[in-house]
């Protein structure tokens, strides 16, 4: 199903593919200062965003945060309460969902299950101005894209789960939307299927060229697929960016704490100049050596957020990293590639470390109640002031 | 699951049934009886039902029932699923509970008062009783039962299946007829079934509601029983308890075959 291939021709595509950083670029969708409210809730609050064309755009957040809304919004089953939606330049609001160039793939696939697969990937031709003799090599077109040929005369509820969800995206996709929405699309696959099928979707996004927006509260599914991902909170976006800065500079310690494991350090920060601080944490702690993007003011409240995989643990005191600090073990987490270390410091902060197992028959070298010592550099954390981005 | 039933459970269902389909029971068997006394048994006979086939009056009034039926049942069903799907899709608009409450308020009122206030409607605008106001009194009742059957459906639809055919290109009637309507289908057809049956047997509306020309089957045997009750009768009334019990029985049946067969698709499905 996937092949290690995809990938690799996905990855290199995303480094030179951002026309969010060129500012001649017309971006495809635009939401300007767009609110909605459902009677005194505020589903989305003044909102502004921008896609561009051939985009895999992944909305992430947790439940009841506005994304859903957001997508419904484009889909025009939801009408903006303030402020226009762009498509193509053109504003949305007077246009029915009928009648827009937009598809969506609905979380529960929503197949028809009076028709067959045929069908259903016909069912939106049908109602288009393609002539009927060409919707059949459409039809067939779409169902080899997502191979599923042999089941066309098939009703939905004799296909598995797996099926029907392609049969859901060959048949939004069959109209060759400007823009696909797809509704936690993989929801309801289990693991294994789920970790396939994103490669399958970024593959048929790359050979259709259409603009993916997906919603999701997975945040691997959203890093995996995605070519920029927007993470929401309350319905306001709290940072939107490619998944790798995401997850390497969060703009806020919400972003930092959704997106993957992290520790999360409190303290005072003092400037050292070219960009380094110290930040002193707890009585009798050596500071922690930190790298801010931003200007951070002496003297002022911050939080470090440090990823427990750029922590080392040792077992002896190493010299060539600016930060390092004893404590000792309190539980292992063995997750068969990878051990996550709980390490408890004298000052009650108990700080994740990870390291890989690569050595398959190696004696463990750490146990319960063990003192070790955590190290890391000065620019593997990240220093962020309370009023960044949030 | 199969279980012995107790002693309890077979005495209960014995007496439920026999208190039900006794009266019945002997009814049809008295149909087939040679004598022209209901009471005295002289051996099986099917000449009550040929005699039928001769009686002018009797096979008027079928006809006349008949029509009253499938008319009344037809308007009641269009109506009783368009009230449904408002009542079900319309969202919370002004006063929602008290027009579902009102919709369903036939259900438990008195047939005598629906029977009386229609007939008063009926003299008040001048209407000439007759069969047009049979089928606007049956399809007034009978509405009320398709709705609650047919919303019961539409509960359970899911809405996205809408959203998707809008989203397809479909305009919101497009939407229903091409996809919700299909998909409700067993629920209509069952309301018909249902709404037909119910206007098949109705004795009160239709007698406050029909003129001299237009007469029923019920009114008909009602009259001709206060004369006297004649093998003829019975056979008559039996072939109404058939026709009802087919009605019944296929109306369950279409709604629970639909479920039986998807659930053993999918089931063939999942084995795959």
């Amino acid at each position: 199903m996937f092949k290690h291939g995809d990938f690799m021709a996905h990855s290199s595509s995303t480094s030179t593919f951002a026309p969010w950083e060129d500012s001649e670029q017309k971006p495809l969708i635009q939401f300007k200062n767009v609110t909605k409210r459902f009677g005194s809730f505020t589903a989305i609050d003044n909102l502004n965003l921008d896609i561009f064309e051939q985009e895999f755009f992944a909305l992430l957040g947790p439940s009841g945060c506005g994304k859903t809304t957001l997508m419904r919004m484009l889909a025009g089953f939801e009408s903006a309460t303030e402020g226009t939606i762009l498509l193509d330049g053109q504003d949305m609001a007077p246009v029915p969902p009928n009648k827009r160039a937009v598809n969506m793939m609905f979380q529960s696939y929503a197949l028809f299950p009076h028709l067959t697969v045929a069908d259903n990937v016909a069912f939106g031709l049908k109602r288009s101005d393609m002539p009927k003799s060409e919707i059949e090599g459409r039809v067939d077109e779409m169902l080899r894209l997502v191979r599923l040929e042999k089941f066309a005369t098939r009703k939905p509820h004799q296909i598995s789960g797996g099926q029907r969800q392609r049969v859901a995206l060959a048949r939004s996709l069959a109209k060759a939307p400007k823009l696909l929405l797809l509704d936690e699309p993989l929801g309801a696959l289990d693991k294994k299927l789920r970790q396939d099928t994103q490669f399958e979707l970024m593959d048929i996004q790359e050979k259709t060229g259409t603009t993916f927006v997906i919603v999701t509260h997975d945040q691997e599914e959203a890093m995996t697929v995605a070519s920029r991902v927007a993470v929401m909170d309350e319905g306001r976006l709290v940072q939107v960016d490619t998944p790798a800065r995401i997850y390497e500079n969060p703009n806020s310690v919400y972003v930092a704490d959704f997106i993957g494991d992290v520790n999360i350090i409190e303290g005072n920060a003092s400037n050292k100049g070219d960009g380094l601080v110290e930040i002193n944490w707890a009585e009798g702690q050596p500071a922690i050596q930190g790298t801010a993007t931003n200007a951070v003011q002496d003297g002022t409240r911050v939080t470090f957020a440090i990823r427990p995989e750029k922590v080392s643990i040792t077992q002896e005191r190493v010299s060539d990293k600016a930060n390092c600090i004893e404590g000792k073990v309190l539980d292992i987490a063995y997750l068969g590639n990878i051990s996550t270390y709980h390490v408890e410091l004298p000052s009650g902060h108990v700080i994740k470390a990870q390291a890989a197992n690569n050595r398959r028959l190696a004696r463990r070298s750490f146990t319960w109640e063990d003192a070790v010592w955590l190290s890391f550099t000065d620019t593997a954390g990240i220093v962020l002031s309370d009023n960044a981005g949030g | 699951m199969t279980r012995r039933f107790s002693w309890f459970n077979a005495t209960s269902l014995t007496l439920g049934f026999t208190f039900l389909y006794l009266p019945m029971l002997i009814l049809i068997i008295y149909s087939f009886n040679a004598s022209k006394l209901v009471t005295v048994w002289a051996g099986f006979s099917t000449k009550w039902y040929g005699e039928l086939l001769h009686n002018e009056a009797f096979l008027d009034a079928a006809w006349v029932t008949l029509k009253v039926a499938v008319l009344s049942s037809t308007f009641a069903t269009v109506l009783g699923t368009m009230a449904a799907y408002v009542m079900v899709r319309g969202g919370r608009f002004r006063g929602r509970t008290l027009f579902s409450g009102m919709i369903y308020a036939p259900l438990v009122m008195p047939e005598v008062i629906t029977g009386l206030s229609l007939l008063l409607l009926f003299i008040a605008i001048g209407l000439d009783r007759g069969v047009v106001t049979i089928v606007l009194a049956h399809t007034t009742f009978s509405m009320c039962y398709v709705s609650v059957v047919v919303s019961s459906r539409l509960v359970t639809f899911d809405r996205s299946l809408e959203e998707a055919a809008l989203d397809l290109g479909c305009s919101p009637f497009d939407a229903f007829k091409s996809v919700t309507l299909p998909i409700i289908a067993p629920a209509v057809i069952s309301g018909w079934l249902l709404a037909f049956t119910l206007s098949l047997d109705d004795l009160v509306i239709a007698s406050f509601t029909s003129g001299p020309s237009s007469t029923t089957l019920p009114i008909k045997i009602f009259s001709a029983v206060r004369l006297g009750v004649s093998p003829e009768i019975n056979a008559l009334s039996t072939i109404m308890i058939a026709i009802v019990a087919i009605g019944v029985i296929t109306a369950s049946l279409v709604s629970k075959q639909a479920i039986a067969r998807r659930q053993n698709e999918e089931q063939k499905a999942l084995k795959q």
